[in-house]
């Protein structure tokens, strides 16, 4: 086969194969994976206990993290096996134990003051990520159930040690 | 009456109705300390209006509605509210007020009869808010709640369930039988409260005294808006959509209400209490119960106060006999079973069975589902049990969802003819309230993100704000700042 006849042929294929990899560039560039939508999507499926035990501050930062790839779908205890799962099922991943590292998944619990105890430091209150404490200087501190996510970030900040978790299955819904 | 479209599916099962109609319906003698439960088994609590030392009459308002699903209460005896604390009730635990009867059956004298063709709809509706009257076919919805609606959307239809479809019950069949007049009275007043321009009471074929004495009243009333109409005795004729659609024809979309389609549905029961309340001035003080079963002596329909401890139903009609293996509230289908024959009767009570192991279908061990569509056929909401099971094991909402479980009644149709004997109805019971679960967390979830970044924005501020404070301080000591 002489190089008059082979040359057509390459230079076709070369043809194709630039103009496939110019389309493929612009979809690329043109139709991205919504960023954005993944992370919310991820968020969503997050129990927003905000009580950064996946060492990330909140529940956005970690959904930020497992869409951008540098987290692991294993990091949270509050969600335990079912957010795993959910996860999983999203991002077509593998689903696998929480690593207790992160810590162990507990039934839903709220903190409560112990109001004989508390003497209205008001150190928990920036503590609390939902502001679910209400108080001020010198006035005793009180939970609001309904909105405590059990994520246990006031019980460090505490002086006197006045805080408790307990099982939210105590307490009406 | 004429000849109407049957059920699209559904179940002929063994009434067990005879024993408790042999004898008239007697009056249960009243209670020593009645137990009013503030929920009446809706699922929503009233407030109490009374405290403990109060002194009531028979028919004082001891509790007022607060919300959509619940209703007032009024004192079913006379006498002293003597506590208000949580008690064991049909539904679990709740609060209740009880009060001792001093016998002396003194009424409220603020108790008039109601001179209701005189009010408008509105006041009307608003009269029967204040009297307690709640659906007593066992649901205990509010009724001027389901007529306000109905008003609002302009129904012509009303229907008055008298079919009671479901084994064992049979207060509805009683009150037919001996106060269709107070049925027929009770459907006029409703017509005139929620606006409805034609009055369908609807009663199975094999009730035919409770049908010739109803097809008697509405002669006597001579009222051509109200008509009586006899259809199949097919479980679960009786659940409102069903029944809706065996007689209009028209089936309820299901996500909506029967007023969507021009129809309101309230029971024969509940029509009876409009009646005396507006004969009266009584609000809803008693009911009619059905008590029966193997277990119990002598089977009966008895008038009873509500607040009346159930082992005092059983003692009117001669204790219990055998071996009661089980003392089921409602009837054999969906009724529930009770821990203790001392809770009190609400208004949602219609029937008790003391049931003897013969009365109780033996259940072989579940197998597993050979998808043979049995259940399918039989479903009266026309869903797809064995996907739906399917689905539940697996816990798939969507899947729920899609195939429809917020439309199951829960009337144990599948359950009964499935011949692996899969306790479906309890299983989609279950799902169901996973689901609701699930939601609520969710809720509280996105609530907490809301919340958590609302105070991220507020740290955020202070310390841009202190960080602003600061420089401009050490502006100030440097000399070089505004003064």
């Amino acid at each position: 086969m002489s190089g008059a006849t082979l040359l057509p042929a390459v230079g076709l294929a070369a043809g194709l194969a630039a103009a496939i990899g110019a389309a493929l560039g612009w979809a690329a560039s043109r139709l991205r994976p919504d960023a954005d939508s993944l992370v919310e999507q991820i968020d969503a499926l997050l129990p927003q206990t905000q009580c950064g035990q996946c060492r990330y501050p909140g529940c956005r930062p970690y959904a930020e993290a497992i869409a951008t790839g540098t987290a692991d779908i294993d990091r949270c205890p509050p969600g335990g096996e079912a957010t795993v799962h959910a996860l999983a099922a999203l991002l077509g991943r593998e689903p696998r134990p929480v690593d207790p590292q992160f810590g162990s998944t507990k039934p839903r619990q709220v903190a409560v003051v112990d109001e004989e105890r508390c003497i209205g430091c008001a150190l928990c209150l920036p503590a609390c990520p939902v502001d679910a404490i209400v108080g001020a200087p010198r006035f005793m501190h009180t939970v609001i159930e309904a909105q405590c996510t059990g994520c246990e970030l006031c019980l460090a900040p505490c002086p006197v040690d006045c805080i408790e978790l307990r099982p939210a299955a105590d307490l009406p819904a | 009456m004429s000849s109407q479209p049957a059920l699209p599916a559904g179940l002929r099962l063994d009434a067990h109705k005879t024993a408790p109609l042999q004898h008239p319906l007697r009056v249960a003698p009243a209670p020593h300390v009645a137990v009013l439960a503030l929920d009446q088994g809706s699922g929503e609590a009233a407030e109490p209006t009374v405290a403990v030392g109060t002194r009531v009459g028979v028919g004082t308002s001891i509790a007022r509605a607060a919300g959509h699903a619940a209703t007032d209460l009024h004192s079913p005896v006379a006498g002293v509210v003597v506590e208000v604390a949580v008690r064991s009730t049909v539904a679990g635990v709740g609060l209740c007020i009880s009060i001792e009867n001093d016998a002396t059956d003194a009424r409220d004298p603020a108790l008039m009869p109601v001179d209701w063709r005189a009010l408008d709809g509105v006041t009307l509706l608003d009269r029967l808010r204040g009297a307690g009257i709640a659906g007593l076919g066992g649901a205990a919805f509010p009724a001027a709640g389901k007529l306000t609606l109905a008003r609002a959307s302009a129904v012509a239809h009303l229907v008055l369930n008298g079919a009671e479809c479901e084994p064992w019950i049979c207060c509805d069949d009683a009150l037919m039988r001996e106060r269709a007049a107070d049925v027929v009275l009770g459907g006029q007043v409703m017509l005139a409260a929620c606006g409805a321009t034609r009055c369908t009471i609807a009663v199975e074929d094999d009730k035919p005294e409770a049908a010739a004495a109803i097809a008697a009243a509405i002669a006597a009333a001579q009222d051509d808006r109200v008509e009586l109409v006899e259809l199949p005795a097919i479980y679960p004729l009786g659940a409102e959509r069903q029944l809706i659609e065996a007689v209009t024809g028209r089936e309820v979309p299901h996500d909506a209400l029967p007023p969507a389609i021009g129809v309101v549905c309230q029971n024969v029961g509940t029509a009876a209490a409009v009646a005396r309340f507006v004969c009266t001035g009584e609000p809803v003080v008693s009911r009619i119960v059905t008590v029966t079963g193997h277990g119990v002596a002598f089977p009966g329909n008895l008038e009873v106060r509500i607040g009346t401890p159930i082992t005092e139903l059983v003692a009117a009609c001669g204790g219990y006999q055998g071996d009661p293996a089980r003392l089921i509230v409602g009837g054999a289908m969906t009724g529930r079973s009770l821990s203790s024959d001392l809770v009190p009767t609400t208004k949602g009570v219609n029937c008790i069975v003391a049931a003897t192991l013969a009365d109780l279908a033996s259940r072989d061990p579940e197998m597993p589902c050979i998808r043979c569509g049995d259940c399918a056929a039989a479903c009266p909401a026309r869903l797809l049990p064995q996907q739906l099971h399917r689905a539940a094991q697996i816990d798939d909402r969507d899947a729920l969802a899609r195939l429809g479980l917020a439309a199951c009644i829960e009337c144990g149709c599948c359950d009964y003819v499935c011949p692996s004997q899969i306790p479906l109805t309890a299983r989609f019971h279950a799902a169901r309230l996973r689901m609701q679960l699930h939601d609520a967390e969710r809720h509280r979830a996105a609530e907490a993100r809301e919340r958590f970044d609302r105070h991220e924005r507020r740290l955020a501020e202070q310390a841009e704000a202190e960080r602003l404070a600061f420089e401009a301080a050490r502006r100030r000591a440097r000399g070089t700042g505004p003064t």
